[in-house]
């Protein structure tokens, strides 16, 4: 039953095109329950999707169930400024981390270029009412009026979504921050700039351990950069963090206070027959991801997603390209600045399969038992609710086939930079500019 | 000469967005500064080695009076510190400049009757480095304006600059550029 309405022919690329800068989304991140999906964009606001619970009727019935759906929307970070360095700060939320439910509250961590803040997202369904003394406005009754007692009782209201900031870890950066990671012991994360990474107690805000500082005496030495970290999902000691020279050094806090010397260094000599002008940039490695077992990393370059094995340190074991098909455009994706762009990567919940984003609204899958990639599109004007998702082509050569897109064409203005894996079932969240996509597989919606 | 020009403008494109990352919203990022300087040395290098390869093909042409064997006969022996490690990286065309060099050094110093420039190629070929004629003139891609900062105007600052000592000149003309320094302000 997919009938829509509105006729396809009337073109609305007018306005459709017009895409206010702060509301591109700039991070995506699903809840550990998957119930809670969480966007942050440019203008620094936070929109938290909520799950439909499933309905009571019979399954084929269930239309609306299953569907994400607004919760609560709110302003999490405000633009600043940094008077000392008369630098401004940008509002932009970077990541979006949740905590592990404890109680009926959910709480998020969310970060811009200085700043860490803790939230707290509650419901009220419920309001007391029939005080004594107040009136159902709260004014103070005149105590003439009260002749009688009643007990209050608690009754049904409307669900209020309450958000409320419940930390503020500040000035604990001096350069950007871009990654934050909750720890499994779950009273600490850490937060990880360009040169140094603290650890921060969830109750604390005054202060902070320093865990990792690369930042050299003389900065005229510097060669490279922090561009992610993450700590292991089992064990609460070990964290890894990645480097634009495409190295990720796993590092482990029992060995020391201060883990600059790391306990393990993961990297792939460089192949010589690739080498060009852009060969540091496109090996800078933008994200990296545990792999829900703990045992494997993946992480992305401009080109490749990587899987490495904790225990081998000198290689991935698994290279995925990406899109191959831009090694000779390097240049020009460098003169218009796409080479910067930072792609993140995701897991399955089985870890089977792997994600990342590309251009043209374009992502990429890659199944790790069969090696197979293919590619998808996020995109409005295709993909029309509850539709088959269809595999996209981008020509390189060969026989060329209907509906394959020739690499001139692509629109390296639609990146795909941002998205999520549901932790249990199959379920994608996709980031578009300033569009969020939810593509579920209704096929094998439980992961084996 | 297709490298050259592809450095000289990948330099140019650099120099750009470094000056245009200084007024960006939200302040410099170190980690697209530090790659853009990576680029631009990268290239920068390629463009050093190329007019190395110029001049010394020009130098060929420019020393009429010289007798023919003493140009041939000097061995080269500068050759371990040309930049062959950056040149061979981009193309092959570049590995035969060791040689060519190699035949058309200057002429020993005690020589009397050279002008002035040829004088100034034998002293300051093998140490200093420093290259004069054409690729000492500052490249028209640079802007008019230089950056100004006043206290770092004499800073040397190494994320531009090669350890390799590859043509001062030049280095100083990009290093007045405030990036790094902006870097260092950090």
């Amino acid at each position: 039953m997919g009938e829509d309405g509105e006729s396809p022919k009337i073109n609305h690329s007018f306005l459709r095109d017009y895409v206010t800068e702060a509301d591109v989304i700039s991070t995506v991140e699903f809840n550990q329950t998957g119930d809670l999906l969480a966007t942050g964009d440019k203008g620094g606001r936070v929109v938290i999707f909520q799950r439909e619970t499933q309905s009571k009727g019979e399954p084929e019935e269930l239309g609306e169930s299953g569907e994400y759906n607004v919760y609560s929307t709110f302003q999490s970070h405000e633009p600043d400024f940094d008077y000392l360095k008369s630098l401004e700060i940008e509002e932009k939320i970077n990541k979006i981390r949740w905590l592990p439910q404890q109680n009926a509250a959910h709480f998020l961590l969310s970060t811009n270029d200085k700043t860490i803040k803790l939230w707290k997202v509650s419901e009220r369904d419920k309001r007391p009412e029939g005080y004594n003394l107040k009136d159902e406005e709260g004014r103070v009754k005149d105590f003439s009026t009260v002749t009688s007692l009643q007990v209050p009782v608690l009754k049904p209201t409307d669900l209020m979504v309450e958000v409320r900031p419940r930390r503020v870890f500040s000035n604990g950066h001096t350069y950007h921050v871009n990654s934050i990671s909750v720890n499994s012991d779950g009273e600490t994360y850490l937060s990880a700039d360009d040169l140094r990474i603290n650890m921060w107690h969830l109750g604390i805000t005054d202060r902070s351990f320093n865990i990792v500082d690369i930042k050299p005496a003389n900065m005229e030495d510097l060669t490279e950069v922090i561009t992610a970290a993450e700590f292991h999902p089992k064990h609460c000691h070990l964290f890894v963090y990645s480097s634009s020279k495409g190295t990720l050094r796993l590092c482990d806090m029992r060995a020391s206070a201060l883990c600059d010397k790391h306990s393990k260094i993961f990297e792939e000599p460089e192949d010589p027959g690739n080498r060009s002008f852009f060969s540091e940039i496109i090996s800078s490695v933008s994200d990296v991801k545990f792999s829900h077992s703990g045992r494997y990393l993946l992480t992305r370059d401009y080109l490749t997603v990587k899987v490495w094995d904790l225990h081998m340190e000198k290689g991935p074991v698994e290279t995925y390209q990406v899109h191959e098909y831009l090694r000779s455009k390097l240049c020009s994706l460098y003169e218009n600045d796409c080479i910067f762009d930072k792609f993140e990567c995701v897991w399955n919940s089985t870890d089977s399969v792997i994600m990342t984003g590309a251009y043209n609204s374009f992502f990429r899958m890659f199944d790790r038992e069969t090696g197979r990639g293919v590619t998808l599109e996020a995109w409005r004007e295709s993909s029309k609710p509850r539709a088959v998702l269809r595999t996209r082509r981008v020509y390189t050569g060969g026989r060329r086939r209907r509906g394959d897109v020739g690499v001139d064409s692509l629109d390296f203005t639609k990146k795909i930079l941002h998205m999520a894996w549901h932790p249990a079932e199959n379920i994608i969240a996709i980031a578009a500019t300033n569009n969020l996509y939810i593509f579920q597989d209704r096929v094998n919606p439980e992961t084996q | 000469m297709n490298l050259n020009e592809e450095a000289k403008r990948i330099m140019a494109i650099s120099i750009s967005k470094l000056y245009s990352s200084r007024t960006q919203r939200g302040g410099l990022r170190l980690h697209r500064s530090l790659l853009l300087s990576l680029v631009m040395r990268s290239a920068r290098d390629i463009y050093h080695s190329v007019q190395v390869l110029n001049e010394t093909a020009e130098q060929q042409h420019t020393v009429p009076c010289e007798p023919q064997e003493t140009v041939i006969e000097e061995p080269m022996d500068t050759s371990t510190d040309q930049t062959v490690p950056d040149v061979s990286i981009e193309s092959t065309e570049t590995d035969p400049t060791t040689d060519e060099e190699a035949d058309i050094k200057p002429p020993k110093a005690e020589d009397g009757e050279w002008d002035k420039e040829n004088r100034d190629w034998a002293q300051c070929d093998r140490h200093s480095r420093k290259r004069r004629g054409k690729a000492a003139a500052e490249p028209e891609f640079l802007p008019s304006k230089k950056a100004r900062m006043d206290t770092e105007d004499d800073r040397r600052v190494g994320v531009l600059r090669s350890s390799n000592g590859n043509c001062c000149r030049s280095v100083e003309i990009l290093t007045q550029i405030s990036v790094p320094s902006a870097i260092e302000a950090f």
